[in-house]
């Protein structure tokens, strides 16, 4: 969409200068003389790798960490701000990556928590017709007496600006917003922050996804290892693949297109398919479709229209309503994930948290998880910790996982190098079939050309790889095929010859 | 107006290994000093008490004896929480467990084989206890594992009909002949009784296997497949499901052994200390219960639990002594407890966070628009 421009602001001091800001954490130096600054009207990107310090750097902002050096200037004047109330009191809002509010309470509950004029009795009462006024005029509706488990992210994360458009937050940072976001939902938001500059409000747009810069901001900024290295630049004067250096630090050589390899025998084929979700009804209806060895079948489509229970059930996790599955021919329709795993059947889920790792647990025993019975790791009932430690440290070494050693817990890893671990574990069993399910989702651009080049690598390798991704180009760049997944069905299967963003985009939204 | 200092918490990026031993001692000398507060109001020298206390407990064997008699129920008990608790099994049961083992071994030592050579007897009734401590946790575990019934309440709840158990037991069929009208059994004949290392009142074989359980759980929890299963599903049930691993048989075997560990503790208790069954409270005397914060205090670590099950036993040692020696009474010791808790649990933030002292400039004030 094109950007509007707001009102000139010539004359006014930035909204916010941040000058030489410091930080450091015991070994890192998150922040390292960072400038920033913020004008009224804008949305400036602050775009970088995951552990670039994006977050740290607004989190300084907004009274969460204090820097070690530098100062703050709010509208021209110096500012100290002790928590984020000071921060509020100054008209500055953040949306967290991870929201704040309460599950268990309604919209318009969480509302009040947050607005102290709202006072001690009913105080959701109070608010109501405010969220009604202010949710109409940006456009950003919500019922305010939904409990907030209820909603679905999309809907929780308007909650949450909400929150900040009622205390009238002029200074307004969103960290990361559209990674939970559908296509739609993510379209909206733009939106509503192209609204809210506009009005004269500065917003400051953290982000690791070029295309999102160009979409929505007018200027960006680049972090890498705690520096600027592009301050403020208008993104009408740069293209993507200088930022993307920028923000890397290395040319990112664009991959030899794969010419569609010689194809095997079918490894996957599903039939007549179909499959309840989680509230009973039906989510995946009569599909079918095969996937061959060395091919990558890639399935696109809004996120919401069955891939996951599709995958769900391919991987033995959800039980089927009808249809079956075969794996080299084999009837496995509704046996168990174990059961699968040992057909050959890998899976990098859609959901790390969920079926990703133990964070609790170390590298080493997140990466045995699938291995772990094979005698070669066994003394009868103890485990061998010896061929544990070496195997481990092989995959450590193979996937490039970057942890001090293999006894160091999996939830202190970052996204990227918890991906690895996932990968390293499921294709050590050196499956036949790869179901991979938005395996780059949320990882920064270094970690995504990694685990693209991978698949790329299983595929020669002969594995079938069945690819779920909301990533158009991801979709197209990898995929031998493409199906199209709408409502449950498969409204359409291209080959990667014919397959171009607006067929496949008109396919997936086409009612 | 707000003051010109204040504090503020900073998580802290590692953990320093010196600080695990100091926030402890610098939180238990905190205790000692808030409690100094409640000796004083009692007209007691706080530093008599402690001192006489001390010296008593860690300066005599009968003071050390009795340290060692409190903690082996607990460190049994605790061993076997560890395990429940590390897969995510909450059995807050082991009070129950642990009478039902007392119950078990006092049947099997006056009524079953009360002739047979304490060889051979006393083996089996902590067979028996260990089998009756797990058969207690049997119905929550089943409960648990098929139905998905919170385990918190049945566990729970099972200690109350474990009371009403043993009481009944008690005031009805296997009251005694020779107890003067209290409600017990006879006392258990001497071959059943649990031999002592000499010249003090400690019932080394439940001692050797309090040790010996704590080392196991580690053994079972750190080398073995079935406790990878374990910590995999209490850390990622979901993920533990997709790689194939029985939910319902890693429920089963935690709760049945820390069942069963807990029966243990219930035979030494029987066979080791009271000699018959007493009332329900003075068997168990809230060792089942205590032996959670043991578990927790060794934050789920086996091994820790020696220390922690100590720690504890000396905690209820001093405070028998504070009531026996000073009259202080038992809601003062209870307060004591308490207070030495309540700052070891504080004191955890300060390993994870450090606190510093900020002062803000003068012009800093009204930063506000």
């Amino acid at each position: 969409m094109a950007p509007e421009k707001a009102p000139a602001q010539l004359g006014r001091p930035p909204l916010v200068r941040m000058i030489g800001i410091t930080k450091r954490f015991p070994g890192v130096v998150a922040n390292d003389r960072v400038d920033f600054e913020l004008r009224a009207g804008e949305v400036h990107a602050l775009l970088g790798e995951n552990g670039a310090g994006k977050t740290t750097l607004m989190n300084i902002l907004y009274g969460l960490y204090r820097p070690d050096e530098g100062r703050i200037l709010v509208e021209g004047r110096e500012v100290h701000i002790r928590g984020p109330r000071d921060a509020i009191e100054l008209g500055i809002g953040m949306v967290h990556q991870h929201f704040r509010l309460v599950p268990t309470l309604t919209v318009a509950e969480n509302i009040a928590l947050s607005l102290r004029e709202a006072g001690f009795f009913l105080p959701a009462k109070k608010v109501e017709p405010l969220i009604e006024e202010v949710a109409n005029y940006y456009g950003l509706e919500v019922d305010p007496g939904a409990h907030i488990w209820q909603l679905s992210v999309g809907e929780r994360q308007r909650v949450e600006i909400l929150k900040l458009l009622i205390r009238d937050a002029r200074i307004l940072i969103l960290d990361e917003p559209t990674t939970v976001l559908t296509p739609k939902e993510r379209d909206e938001l733009f939106k509503v922050m192209r609204k809210l500059a506009y009005e004269g409000r500065g917003i400051v747009f953290i982000t690791h996804k070029l295309d999102e810069v160009f979409r929505v901001a007018d200027r960006v900024t680049v972090l890498r290892k705690g520096r600027v290295v592009a301050s403020s630049l208008p993104t009408s004067s740069v293209t993507p693949a200088q930022l993307a250096r920028l923000m890397v630090g290395y040319e990112l050589k664009p991959r030899p297109r794969m010419h569609p390899g010689r194809l095997g025998r079918v490894v996957l084929e599903v039939r007549e398919l179909s499959a309840l979700n989680d509230r009973g009804f039906m989510a995946v209806k009569g599909v079918s479709f095969q996937v061959r060895k060395g091919e990558i079948f890639g399935i696109a489509g809004v996120a919401g229209n069955g891939q996951r229970e599709l995958v769900e059930v391919i991987v033995g996790l959800r039980k089927p309503a009808s249809g079956r599955v075969l794996i080299d021919g084999v009837d496995v329709t509704g046996r168990s994930p174990a059961h699968l795993a040992s057909m050959g059947v890998a899976f990098i889920p859609e959901d790390r948290a969920r079926y990703g790792v133990v964070p609790d647990l170390s590298v080493a025993e997140n990466l045995i998880l699938r291995v772990y019975r094979e005698r070669r790791f066994r003394h009868g009932l103890f485990l061998d910790l010896q061929a544990v430690r070496e195997w481990s440290e092989k995959l450590v070494a193979e996937f490039g996982i970057a942890t001090p050693d293999v006894d160091t817990p999996a939830g202190s890893l970052s996204g990227g190098n918890v991906q690895r671990l996932i990968l390293a574990r499921e294709l050590s069993t050196r499956p036949r079939l790869l179901v991979a399910s938005h395996p780059t989702h949320g990882l920064d651009v270094a970690a995504t050309e990694y685990i693209r080049s991978l698949l790329l690598e299983q595929k020669e390798k002969g594995v079938a790889i069945l690819l779920v991704s909301e990533d158009l180009d991801e979709i197209m760049e990898l995929s031998d095929r493409i199906a199209v997944m709408r409502e449950g069905r498969i409204v359409g299967v291209l080959g990667a010859a014919e397959a171009d963003l607006e067929t496949i985009g008109l396919m997936m939204s086409k009612g | 107006m707000r003051l010109p200092f204040g504090l503020r918490l900073e998580r802290r990026l590692e953990e320093e290994g010196w600080l695990k031993l100091a926030v402890p001692i610098c939180s238990i000398v905190l205790a000692l000093a808030l409690a100094s507060g409640v000796f004083a109001a009692h007209g007691l020298n706080p530093a008599l008490v402690y001192g006489t206390v001390f010296s008593r407990l860690l300066g005599t064997h009968t003071g050390l004896a009795f340290l060692v008699i409190k903690s082996i129920p607990l460190l049994l008990c605790a061993a076997g929480l560890v395990l429940a608790f590390r897969a995510r099994v909450w059995n807050i049961g082991a009070e129950g467990q642990l009478l039902l083992g007392s119950v078990a071994a006092a049947g099997l030592a006056l009524f079953v084989l009360p002739d047979a050579p304490a060889c051979l007897l006393i083996p089996l009734m902590f067979l028996a206890g260990f089998l009756a401590g797990a058969a207690w946790a049997l119905l929550p575990a089943v409960l648990k594992a098929k139905l998905n019934v919170d385990e918190v309440i049945t566990t729970l709840m099972m200690n109350y009909i474990a009371y009403k158990l043993v009481e009944y037991l008690i005031y009805g069929p296997w009251r005694g002949k020779a107890t003067w009208g209290f409600p017990f059994t006879d006392i258990i004949p001497a071959n059943a009784q649990l031999p002592l290392i000499p010249g003090t009142s400690i019932h080394w074989p439940t001692l050797l296997l309090a040790l010996a359980a704590a080392g196991a759980m580690f053994v079972l929890l750190e080398r073995t497949s079935l406790g990878y299963e374990v910590k995999v599903y209490g850390g990622n049930p979901d993920l533990a499901r997709a790689v194939g691993m029985r939910p319902g048989k890693i429920i089963l075997i935690c709760m049945l052994i820390s069942g069963g560990l807990a029966g243990l503790a219930g035979v030494g208790e029987l066979a080791g200390v009271h000699k018959r069954l007493k009332y329900p409270w003075t068997i168990s005397g809230g060792y089942g219960f205590t032996a959670i914060i043991v578990a927790w205090l060794a934050r789920l670590n086996p091994l820790a639990c020696v220390l922690t099950a100590t720690f504890m036993g000396a905690l209820l040692a001093a405070g028998s002594m504070m009531r026996a020696s000073f009259n202080v009474p038992y809601a003062s010791v209870s307060v004591f407890n308490g207070l030495i808790l309540l700052c070891l649990v504080a004191g955890e933030v300060l390993l994870r966070y450090r606190v510093k002292l900020v002062f803000y400039r003068r012009e800093e004030e009204g930063a506000g628009p």
